[in-house]
């Protein structure tokens, strides 16, 4: 199919139509709103629902409940608002209902700021909710790559029941990139919903509960070791990444993600007209991290050179992939400030002339 | 030989045993519910949405698929089944510490949208659950553990009025206010849950039952003296009818 000139919150939410969402639930926070804005009146014409909740809050509840009925469901926020989606999206752990979130990032803590950033990295990966608990995430990095990975999203969130974010910042939301909307996407075999509370018990034969509480701690227990378990299959099959001029097998590797792997790439390309070659390590997920992509450096690289719109928050867990065998160095910017790609190549620099 | 039913079980619970305390009238009101959606041949399309109080285990007692909801988030994941199942039965059952005070946005909210659902809504001033603190249903006075001289106006408020307030709400269809102390509001108790019903099922919108409901054990009371305190204190706060009747029949609006 041809490339249609798109901006990207509009292109998520055709994404999500054509993933085969059949409902969104969501509040307006900048800088989303072109998503639900456009779901408002799309969903509608395919014979879809679409509903502007009272708060994130209730959105978020309304996926759960949704979602606990069987339907594919959507939320979209940003930073703030998905904070305050942290409950609910425990309890669809909990409860191992599938739904997509997606998070367009903006500044904080508190209000914050509306540009971009990436500061909801621990939010994502720790997750803000109650329990051991793990969100499937992902953070692409531009519109062709987002718009499928949503398209996906809804079979993968199904496949594992379990909730499946997207995190892309305000740069990605509000940008204008030419993109595929129908560039074939990964399936997945999904089973039949028929653990779905779907107000058809007679039919099914027994009637179905949807719940997050296990009073007895042995249960409880028991059900946690459980999502450990897909948790785990998680880390086994869906790392994602991407290797970028790695061939030289370079002494130093940037490791960045989303927008700010875009950068990046052009710092690396900028410093290759210097005749100095550095690599990087772009994730694609963040739970699970790609920890493969780390295990495959070349005995070479010496230094993993850490980027982010935030201070320091996946470093941790650079630090911990690469476990001692790399020196670990930051930069970052944070609070919606967009650094240069001369930052970045001046960052280089510094570090070959300490490692002299 | 000429046999009569005179009582069956009631197929609309299960047969798993209550874990409400002796006297409380959860286990009545679950029982109306439970005999509405049988009798009107809903429970096979019902979807329940059990919350955060002493009810939360009602997804164990209530015979059809049930989802329970966060604390005071009911009328949301109410309003997320409904709308992809719009041709089932949704109700949620929620205490007063779940439904006028965390979770007082969502069904105002629910109400204001018309979302054609109900809400079993269960007031009995005070929460259980959790040791018997003060809810915003607590009266004046009411001594509860985190009210010990009792309730002041000064600080705490007056005891909000859920009914009242909702009949304010241009989306709310039909609204009235319950009691089950004696057999005679039992089956008039049991006439609002089947109206509710009916107007959701006629598609015509929000519907809330409020229960004038007792709780011996954080009373402190035995259950006769609590069927007695709600009739003296509650009834007179919390005047039982209908708050709103906007149905085709009813034409409030
Ligand atoms: C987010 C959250 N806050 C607090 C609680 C603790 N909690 C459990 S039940 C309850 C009160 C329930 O009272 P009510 O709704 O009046 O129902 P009752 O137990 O009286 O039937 C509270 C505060 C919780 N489970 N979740
Ligand atoms: S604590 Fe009160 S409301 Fe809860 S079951 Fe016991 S008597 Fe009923």
């Amino acid at each position: 199919m041809a490339k249609v000139l798109m901006k990207g919150n509009e292109a998520m939410a055709l994404a999500a139509i054509k993933g085969g969402c059949d409902a969104f639930f969501g509040y307006p926070i900048t800088p989303q709103n072109e998503l639900p804005e456009y779901l408002s009146y799309h969903m509608e014409q395919y014979g879809r629902v679409f509903v502007q909740a009272e708060s994130e809050v209730a959105a978020i509840n309304m996926v759960y409940g949704a979602a606990g009925s069987g339907a594919r469901v959507l939320t979209s926020s940003s930073s703030p608002g998905i904070a305050l989606k942290q409950e609910g999206i425990s309890y669809m752990v909990g409860s191992e209902l599938p739904g997509v979130i997606i998070n367009v990032m903006r500044g904080g803590p508190g209000l914050g700021g509306i540009q971009p950033s990436q500061a909801d990295y621990n939010q994502i990966t720790r997750t803000g909710g109650n329990g051991d608990m793990k969100v499937l995430s992902f953070a692409p990095e531009n519109l062709q790559e987002t718009v499928n990975i949503v398209k996906e999203s809804f079979a993968l969130a199904d496949y594992y029941r379990n909730p499946v974010m997207i995190a892309v910042d305000g740069l990605l939301g509000q940008m204008m990139e030419p993109v595929d909307m129908d560039q074939p996407v990964e399936t997945r075999e999904v089973p039949p919903k028929d653990w779905a509370a779907t107000g058809e018990a007679a039919k099914r034969g027994k009637r179905n509960t949807i719940v997050s509480l296990h009073l007895d701690p042995y249960k409880l227990e028991e059900h946690n070791l459980n999502l450990q378990a897909k948790y785990t299959k998680m880390i086994e099959n869906e790392q994602r990444y991407e290797l970028i001029n790695m061939d030289s097998e370079p002494e130093i590797v940037l490791v960045a993600y989303g927008s700010m792997a875009r950068i990046a790439r052009s710092a690396i390309d900028a410093l290759k007209d210097e005749g100095i070659e550095v690599g990087m390590i772009r994730p694609i997920s963040l739970f699970p991290y790609p920890q493969k992509a780390f295990d495959a450096l070349s005995e070479k690289t010496k230094t993993l050179l850490t980027l982010e719109m935030s201070l320091g928050q996946m470093l941790q867990d650079v630090r911990l992939a690469s476990n001692g065998k790399h020196r670990i160095e930051f930069f970052g910017r944070t609070g919606g400030v967009v650094p240069e790609t001369d930052e970045i190549v001046s960052k280089v620099k510094a570090i070959m002339k300490e490692a002299v | 030989m000429n046999t009569k039913t005179i009582y069956q079980p009631n197929t609309g619970l299960t047969d798993r045993d209550f874990t409400y305390c002796p006297g409380c009238t959860h286990g009545i009101i679950h029982k109306l519910i439970g005999e509405v959606l049988v009798e009107k041949g809903l429970i096979d399309q019902a979807i329940g949405v059990a919350s955060v109080g002493c009810s939360v285990l009602s997804y164990e007692f209530f015979n059809c698929d049930m989802q329970q909801a966060a604390h005071g988030r009911a009328p949301a994941v109410a309003t997320g089944i409904k709308r992809v199942r719009p041709e089932s039965a949704v109700f949620t059952y929620q205490g007063d510490g779940d439904l006028a005070s965390i979770g007082l946005a969502e069904v105002v909210h629910a109400a204001h949208r018309g979302e054609n659902m109900t809400v079993i809504f269960v007031n009995n001033a005070i929460y259980g659950m959790t040791g018997g603190q003060m809810a915003p249903t607590t009266l004046i006075d009411q001594k509860t553990t985190t009210s010990p001289i009792g309730r002041k106006k000064v600080g705490a408020g007056e005891p909000i009025r859920v009914s009242e307030m909702l009949a304010a709400v241009p989306g709310a269809t039909y609204l009235e206010r319950v009691s089950v102390h004696d057999p005679k509001h039992i089956r008039k108790a049991k006439k609002a849950i089947e109206k509710a019903f009916d107007v959701q099922m006629s598609k015509q919108g929000f519907s809330m039952i409020e229960f004038i409901s007792t709780c011996p054990i954080n009373w402190g009371m035995n259950p006769n003296d609590s069927l007695n305190w709600a009739v003296e204190n509650m009834i007179p706060y919390y005047p039982l009818g209908v708050y709103k009747d906007a149905t085709k029949e009813g034409g409030d609006e």
